[in-house]
């Protein structure tokens, strides 16, 4: 006889879940926490919990024009997701989103300011376009520059590299400040609108939410059946694989960089050229961090990221819906977002691993 | 034209709330976990404490032991809940580290500004941000001698006691982690779980330790921030990103917490520089000043990974879960 006592239970890895099986497991947690939620906000506020998520699903669904918002801020943390992706299927943590969308707004904006007057509008935005997304490249490359050369570690100066970035647009906010004094830049060039993004028809946001689609789509298409992709992959798997099979993993890492550093560009060029038409230290709004949780969630897959980025701008937007009509500050907001993320990063542990008990294993044995 | 003998105990008023964060961060890192919520323990370690002074304060009672008491028991409890979170996430479910530490921030900043805003509501202030002068004048407290010894007792006992444990915390962490048992085993989690699993080392019991205790330590440079320097005044945000630079402090000081007390010092004084160098009525340059911590610590980061030593270099496992079955 075996004496030895076993443990209760213990953690087996689980195989590959069918799709729709994880995706329950998903939903599961998203319905646990907004029940929590409820909850919490019940206890809060003292209100009905029927009110509460009436009040979610009218912060994003309420009016048309809550309907555009729902849809730019989609748009704009979907491009930012989909920058930071390929880096991350590589296991490159690219923290830097936002320092590297901030490095494209400061582009755009800077040619706004300083071609206005100069060159004819459509030359204006070509400039736009172009140095933008060579500045958000940049501002990525750097970091990737030193990871392949010497390997030092990407989650931590992608990281410092936004504050650098942050720093700089402050400072150049004042620079440029408009009316004199006010240490803002102002709405740059609002009678010629010079550096505007055509608005298509009267949909102000719906430029952004084509050009997101495809870029979306391409990068689906890039990493899935590309030879760019497949060198992702392997590098993200193994480098010593990769190095095995001859891809220059150095190159791959600074080439990817690039890229997410570049896409990252164009958020901050939507948002300077085409949504805000200023700028400001904090015109991404956090994003570049929120993009993390996105593109993890939706396991680095383009198409799902979709889904993962309506559900948090949805839920960030109902939270702030929920602080204005409980009179409570918007900072509730953060701590909803934070409770719904810690189920949804939890319900990751069900799907890639399975509780097996003490009887269970005694019966299989 | 420079005055040292101001600047010098700003800088280090500046740098103490760093000191607290990025000696929790060090043992919390050593542990193989990176924390990326620090900033928002921070928060939270602040607010706890707010709200322990605030009611307190409110039931009209003053003992001068209980006014110390219950605003640091408070803010090392909100702490270790926020730490208990995170490694539940991380060490139990084996969650991503970047992403729960991300949320955790997310969290932990909504918790801060949404209890100080309630507070600021209860206590019906016209101003945005709630004073607790009663609680602050304990924390604040040096010694009496301090005015008497000139520029000596300004530069070395001018502060409140919180500040001194912040260094003698500083030293101890560096000692454990250097010269004990519990620091060598602490840093073999770090280093390759693995190993320390095949040695009998409890990974999870010592991982689950490292952070929580991290997040306290962390949490107490919020409460020196709110009741030592901002002297007892929350207001929404007025922290910012002291957090990051916490963690840009840990390399800085290439996981060292004895390092640490002087570097904290330095960035306390590179934050703050800005308000000492005449730049006249240029006010963008003060902008780029504010850059300094963060290129120097880009900088000592790539010197470190650039000469390789093997000493210099973050936990081997850092970032990474552990399962032992997984080989």
């Amino acid at each position: 006889m075996n004496k030895q006592r076993s443990p209760l239970f213990h953690i087996v890895r689980r195989g590959a879940l069918p799709w729709y099986a994880t995706w329950g497991i998903r939903g599961g947690a998203v319905l646990l926490a907004l029940l929590v939620c409820g909850v919490v906000t019940m206890l809060v506020t003292g209100e009905d919990p029927f009110k509460i998520y009436l009040a979610i699903f009218n912060g994003s669904f309420g009016t048309p024009r809550k309907i555009w918002v729902l849809l730019q801020n989609i748009s704009m943390l979907l491009c930012i997701s989909l920058a930071v992706t390929p880096a991350f299927r590589m296991r490159c943590w690219n923290l830097g989103g936002e320092g590297q969308a901030l490095a494209g707004g400061l582009a755009s904006a800077a040619c706004m300011i300083l071609l206005a007057n100069k060159l004819p509008n459509w030359a204006v935005i070509l400039c736009m376009i172009v140095t933008s997304l060579l500045a958000g490249a940049i501002w990525g490359g750097i970091p990737a520059f030193f990871k392949a050369k010497w390997n030092t570690n990407e989650t931590l100066f992608t990281l410092m590299m936004n504050y650098v970035a942050t720093q700089l647009v402050a400072y150049y906010c004042v620079v440029w400040e408009s009316p004199k004094g006010s240490g803002q830049i102002g709405v740059i060039n609002p009678n010629t609108q010079i550096g505007w993004f055509p608005t298509i028809g009267s949909y102000k946001y719906l430029l952004n939410v084509i050009i997101v689609a495809f870029v979306c789509v391409g990068m689906y298409l890039y990493l899935r059946y590309s030879k760019h992709g497949y060198e992702i992959a392997v590098v993200g798997e193994s480098e010593r694989t990769a190095r095995y099979v001859g891809i220059k993993v150095d190159r791959v890492i600074i080439r990817t960089m690039l890229l997410s550093g570049a896409l990252c560009g164009l958020t901050g060029l939507l948002l300077v050229g085409s949504t805000n038409h200023t700028l400001t230290p904090n015109i991404v709004e956090g994003r570049g961090f929120t993009a993390v949780m996105v593109s993890w969630l939706a396991k680095f897959n383009p198409i799902w990221m979709v889904l993962t980025s309506f559900l948090l701008v949805f839920l960030s937007r109902g939270a702030g819906e929920i602080a204005t009509n409980f009179g409570l500050n918007q900072s509730y907001g953060d701590i909803l977002t934070g409770i719904i993320l810690f189920f949804i990063i939890g319900s990751e542990f069900f799907i890639n691993y399975r509780i097996q008990f003490r009887r269970e294993a005694g019966k299989e044995g | 034209m420079f005055d040292l003998i101001s600047f010098i105990p700003r800088a280090v008023v500046q740098g103490i709330p760093l000191l607290f964060g990025s000696t929790g961060e060090t043992l919390t890192e050593k542990s193989g976990n990176l924390n990326l919520g620090i900033p928002g323990i921070m928060y939270v370690g602040a607010i706890s404490g707010v709200i322990g002074a605030f009611f307190y304060e409110q039931s009209g009672a003053a003992s001068p032991f209980l006014t110390v008491a219950i605003p640091l028991c408070s803010s090392l409890l909100g702490s270790l809940l926020m730490g208990l979170i995170y490694c539940f996430l991380t060490v139990t479910l084996r969650a991503n580290q970047n992403v729960s530490g991300l949320a955790l921030t997310t969290f932990g900043v909504g918790i801060g500004n949404f209890f100080g805003g309630s507070l600021i509501k209860l206590s019906g202030a016209d101003v945005p941000s709630i004073a607790l002068s009663a609680t602050s004048a304990r924390f604040h407290q040096s010694l009496p001698i301090a005015s008497g010894l000139g520029w000596f007792g300004k530069l070395f006992l001018s502060y409140g006691f919180l500040a001194y444990t912040a260094v003698i915390i500083a030293l101890v962490a560096a000692y454990i982690l250097r010269h004990t048992r519990v620091g060598l085993h602490l840093r073999a989690v770090g280093e390759s779980p693995n190993t320390a699993d095949a040695a009998g080392i409890d990974v999870g019991r010592y991982k689950y330790a490292a952070t929580c205790i991290g997040s306290m330590v962390a949490g107490l440079g919020g409460l020196y921030y709110v009741m030592d320097y901002a002297s007892g005044v929350w207001s929404n945000n007025a922290f910012g990103d002291r957090g990051w630079l916490a963690i840009a402090l840990v390399i800085f000081t290439i996981w060292r917490p004895n390092v640490g007390v002087l570097a904290s010092f330095l960035f306390g004084g590179l934050y703050i520089l800005h308000m000492y160098i005449p730049s006249g009525m240029n006010l963008a340059v003060k902008e780029l000043y504010k850059m300094l911590p963060y290129v120097v610590t880009i900088i000592v980061l790539v010197i470190s990974s650039m000469r390789n030593k093997r000493e210099n270099q973050p936990p081997a496992s850092l970032g990474l879960a552990y399962f032992r079955e997984e080989r």
